[in-house]
Parts: structure tokens; C-alpha cells; sequence
């Protein structure tokens, strides 16, 4: 998997590191931002009140 | 087949890493939004004039608005929250919360309070160290109450008779002002609730 998109980069294996740190970093932002939030809803793990 | 495998492999480290870094966001980032909203909270309420009317906070205080704020020496002298209105998710991310229809601090009948145990700066992690006489102090704009800890029970999250005006006792006309901290029991689990009671011991003007 890493190595396929490894060799789909374009670029000297410099431009391609970056580019990698690039989609690293975005995919972290988007899995914190918008995916975990959104996950933590269905997650039962602290729900503090009572109810009948 | 060394291709599929290395692919399997892949993509379960992969899967590690992210429910690592869920992990990471539950326990701590959900901490940084708390402490945000908790540092806006604190300053409205040491900053806005009163609206109370004769020591009470003004009925039908919006939901998500600070109320008090609540502090429990045997958690540490530093221990301090804004206390929000309302108990829903976008209320309870903001800090505890005062459950709608229930008694105002200080007043007659059950202030009754939720707040997270783990995740948004796990404002009620340590409760289950309080003992009997403890205190937990409520700080209105005008008022000081203090409340002082009766026991510490574990209860099924169906039980409603915690928040009944005379806990225990759905129903029964209230004579005393008492207060009642709801949190989540054990640590990491939605499978029972951790109660703590009190009674209100003192109520006096706050020093300007």
C-alpha cells in the first residue's frame, strides 16, 4: 500500500517525503477534526447521566 | 501472495495507529476544547454583573450559560469549575452540568449536577475519593453554599431517583436542600453511575 504510493509520487525522493509529511498531516487533521467527533458520539465509554 | 500480505499488514498498522490517536483525542484532546470553554466560562462569571434576584441565579438560565462555580478541596486546592446549564452532550463538553428543573444552588430540594469522568478535562475523575464531611462548595455571583458530602453510592444509569427532589424518594415534597453529583462507573464504562450525596450545610454573602 505505501509502497504503490510511493512509486505513484511524482519528484526526486525529496519533493516525494514531503509530499508524504503532506498527506500524513492531513490525514491526521481530518481523523481529528472531523472523523473523531463525529465517532465520539457512538462511543459509550463516558455518558454521565441517568435516565429512565 | 507476499504482496497481499504485506498489504494486510499494512493497513492493520494502520488501523493501530488510528485507534491509538482516537485514544489520544478521547483522554487529552477532548481536554483542550473543556479547558478552552471552561477559561471563557470562569471570566463571565467573575466578570458579569449580578442578575440575580435575591441570591438566585434568574430562572430559565439558557442552556450552555455558567452558573456557578464549583469547588472541592480534598480534589486540590486548584480544583475549580464553571458550572454550565443543562446536561446534554454539547453542555457536558463544557464542563459539569446542572440538570434543568432541578433545585438552584442553595435552594430547597436536589442540586443535581453530571459531569464526565474520563474524557472533556474529566471533571469528575476523582469524586469516588470524596468521604463523608467533605465539601463541595458552590460559588454563585452573590452567594456561597456550602454542601458537605453524606455518601457515595453506585447505582444502574436507570435509576431516577438520584435526581428526585428527595433522592431515593420519587415524589416526597423536599424540606432540606441537598446536592447530588452524577458521574460514569467504573472509569471507561457507561455500565453503572457514580453518586455522590450531600447536604447543605452553610449559605452566606460572598466577601467583594
Amino acid at each position: 500500500m505505501y509502497g504503490w504510493l510511493w512509486r505513484r509520487l511524482p519528484g526526486t525522493p525529496a519533493i516525494r517525503t514531503a509530499t508524504c509529511v503532506l498527506l500524513a498531516a492531513l490525514t491526521v487533521a481530518g481523523l481529528w477534526f472531523v472523523a473523531f467527533p463525529w465517532l465520539e458520539t457512538w462511543i459509550a465509554i463516558d455518558h454521565v447521566t441517568v435516565h429512565g | 501472495m507476499r504482496v497481499v500480505l504485506r498489504t494486510i499488514g499494512e493497513v492493520s498498522v494502520t488501523l493501530g495507529a488510528i485507534l491509538l490517536l482516537f485514544c489520544v483525542y478521547l483522554l487529552w484532546g477532548t481536554g483542550s476544547y473543556t479547558a478552552r470553554q471552561q477559561q471563557v466560562l470562569q471570566r463571565i462569571l467573575s466578570e458579569e454583573p449580578p442578575v440575580e434576584v435575591a441570591g438566585k441565579p434568574r430562572a430559565g438560565l439558557g442552556l450552555g450559560n455558567a452558573l456557578a462555580l464549583l469547588r472541592i478541596p480534598r480534589l486540590g486546592g486548584d480544583y475549580r469549575y464553571a458550572l454550565v446549564e443543562g446536561v446534554g452532550f454539547e453542555e457536558l463538553r463544557r464542563g459539569p452540568g446542572h440538570y434543568p428543573g432541578t433545585a438552584m444552588p442553595g435552594e430547597i430540594g436536589n442540586f443535581v449536577l453530571s459531569g464526565h469522568r474520563t474524557t472533556y478535562s474529566a471533571p469528575f475523575n476523582r469524586i469516588d475519593e470524596l468521604v463523608r464531611g467533605d465539601e463541595i462548595i458552590v460559588e454563585t455571583r452573590r452567594r456561597t453554599y456550602t454542601y458537605e458530602v453524606d455518601r457515595v453510592v453506585v447505582v444502574d444509569p436507570a435509576d431516577l431517583g438520584v435526581v428526585a427532589p428527595v433522592p431515593g424518594l420519587p415524589g416526597r415534597d423536599p424540606s432540606t436542600a441537598v446536592i447530588t453529583l452524577i458521574t460514569c462507573h467504573p472509569e471507561y464504562s457507561a455500565a453503572q453511575r457514580l453518586i455522590v450525596f450531600g447536604r447543605l450545610v452553610r449559605g452566606e454573602e460572598r466577601q467583594a
